[in-house]
């Protein structure tokens, strides 16, 4: 056990941490706007979100991420950090995947969504446009509160989905666990099966809390109908 | 969805048609800027050049490289689905068992290769067979992508047939026993039938993910898949954008396949009506499960 000490486990779970939670913030911000597009009465803008939808939800992520740093940022030159120092790379590489995370869950965040505006009854929009609500106000003061509150279990899938997925960044060679994980299997070798058993630990530790917590909050804000 | 106009907004008049066409302009005038940006950033540096596009009109760029990458890509996902339909099966009975010991260890086993990320298993079992194992180093990185995906997808699918069976009624079980039949042979011969009926649509859908992330393999285990093209044909002829937009693309069109496979077979099996699930109680129950399931 004790050539644990020897590696950063703590630094590199940290790392996933944050690609989690900076992907998850911009998936639901992208995903609901995505969705609010989808059902919005401008055609352009339904066909907009349709299409990215779909060809976005059949790509593999991998192929986003590795895009998003071979296309992006070598091959165009998009940089993301103004950072001049050696840390420059690793932070655009950070932002890069953030950035893929961001575009590949926010589809499935529009999806989520898109069911939960399924599942408000008729009558709340309808009574929304006899109070004369323009369309703007009746998804966003109506129909979007409800429909969020009868989400949460979905969006904690999403949200699990996304904590998982992070490890993919390890394509580019962001810091996070799966890299510091595939390191340790190659120099510990006769100690491999513990060493997984150390990251599995981590993303149940990782998983398990946040699943029970948005599974309670799911219930106690459900819109009782 | 298109032609009934929805409920969320009143069929346009004289005013909402022209607003609704200022927000088209504007919309679209943002989708062609960002165009616009993308198309100069690629023109310079001379991505539109046939040089670059060329390539994927020769026929050995696909015969040699792409064609066996989408072979591979499909070996390991139609072997992944295959392997983890039974074990799915499999595990998704025994968490119905009546016997604790067998209920508790599967239930465990179940939640906890749904808590650890695909590219994790694959990393172990790659290690696993390299060490312990003879497989020669051709085809490990193979056997460690299906593996993966067996020991994932079957505890998903182990949902997804837990789903099914509890979204029959309880008459027919109740029917079996009161006919004779021992617990194995209601679950074979009645229930399992059944369920795999109401679930179908489901597991195919399922293979999508299997084909996404077979491409798991090709980034750290060196597996050579359709993606595994973005380091070695752009090393060719130094195309790594159009390179990645076609393999996006074939990508695209093998899901968009499964996926219509899938909405006909769900059409099919509710046109046929002769499964027992009543599709409400059906819809209700594997509601949760399905989108439980992390199909991200």
């Amino acid at each position: 056990m004790d050539f644990l000490s020897n590696y950063d486990l703590l630094g590199a779970f940290w790392t996933t941490v944050q690609l989690t939670f900076w992907s998850a913030i911009g998936a639901l911000v992208w995903g609901i706007v995505l969705a609010g597009m989808r059902v919005s009465p401008v055609w352009l803008m339904r066909a907009f979100a349709t299409a990215y939808v779909n060809i976005v939800r059949n790509t593999p992520l991998t192929l986003i991420v590795v895009a998003s740093s071979l296309g992006l940022y070598q091959a165009l030159g998009v940089s993301l950090t103004t950072d001049k120092t050696t840390a420059a790379l690793a932070i655009t590489n950070f932002r890069l995947a953030v950035l893929a995370f961001v575009l590949y869950t926010g589809t499935f965040v529009a999806e989520a969504v898109r069911s939960g505006i399924n599942t408000v009854p008729v009558g709340q929009a309808e009574a929304a446009r006899a109070l004369g609500l323009g369309f703007f106000q009746t998804l966003t003061l109506i129909v979007l509160p409800q429909a969020l509150r009868s989400v949460v279990a979905p969006l904690a899938s999403v949200l699990i989905a996304l904590t998982k997925n992070t490890t993919v960044a390890s394509a580019i060679g962001v810091a996070e666990a799966a890299v510091l994980m595939k390191t340790m299997l190659e120099n510990e070798g006769q100690a491999g099966t513990l060493v997984f058993a150390v990251f599995a630990i981590g993303f149940v530790i990782l998983t398990l809390p946040v699943g029970l917590l948005l599974g309670w909050l799911s219930k106690k804000v459900a819109v009782k109908r | 969805m298109s032609g009934a106009p929805s409920v969320l907004y009143d069929a346009p008049g004289p005013k909402a048609k022209v607003r609704n066409l200022v927000y088209s302009v504007v919309f679209l005038a943002l989708l062609a800027a960002v165009a616009w940006f993308v198309f100069v950033a690629l023109d310079d540096k001379g991505q539109f050049t046939s040089a670059m596009w060329s390539p994927f009109v020769q026929g050995d760029t696909w015969t040699v490289y792409l064609l066996p990458g989408l072979g591979t890509t499909l070996l390991a996902a139609v072997l992944a689905i295959v392997i983890a339909l039974p074990v799915g099966a499999v595990f998704g009975i025994a968490r119905l068992s009546d016997h604790v010991w067998i209920r508790v260890p599967a239930g465990v086993l179940v939640e906890l290769f749904r808590a650890i990320p695909v590219l994790m298993l694959m990393l172990f079992a790659n290690f696993f067979y390299d060490w312990y194992t003879d497989i020669d180093s051709d085809v490990r990185p193979l056997f460690a992508v299906v593996t993966g995906l067996v020991l994932y997808n079957g505890s998903v699918l182990a949902e997804v047939f837990r789903a099914g069976i509890e979204s029959l009624p309880k008459g027919q079980s109740e029917a079996a026993y009161a006919l004779g039949l021992r617990k194995t042979q209601t679950m074979l011969t009645i229930l399992l039938p059944q369920a795999v009926t109401v679930m179908l649509p489901a597991i195919v859908s399922q293979l999508v993910v299997v084909v996404k992330d077979t491409a798991l393999g090709s980034t750290i285990l060196s597996f050579s898949d359709l993606l595994s093209n973005y380091r070695i044909l752009p090393a060719n002829y130094g195309n790594t954008i159009p390179t990645l937009v076609v393999i996006g693309l074939i990508y695209v069109v093998v899901n968009w396949v499964v996926t219509r496979l899938a909405a006909m077979l769900e059409r099919r099996l509710s046109r046929r009506g002769r499964s027992t699930a009543r599709p409400t109680a059906a819809a209700s129950t594997t509601a949760v499960p399905v989108a439980d399931m992390p199909t991200v």
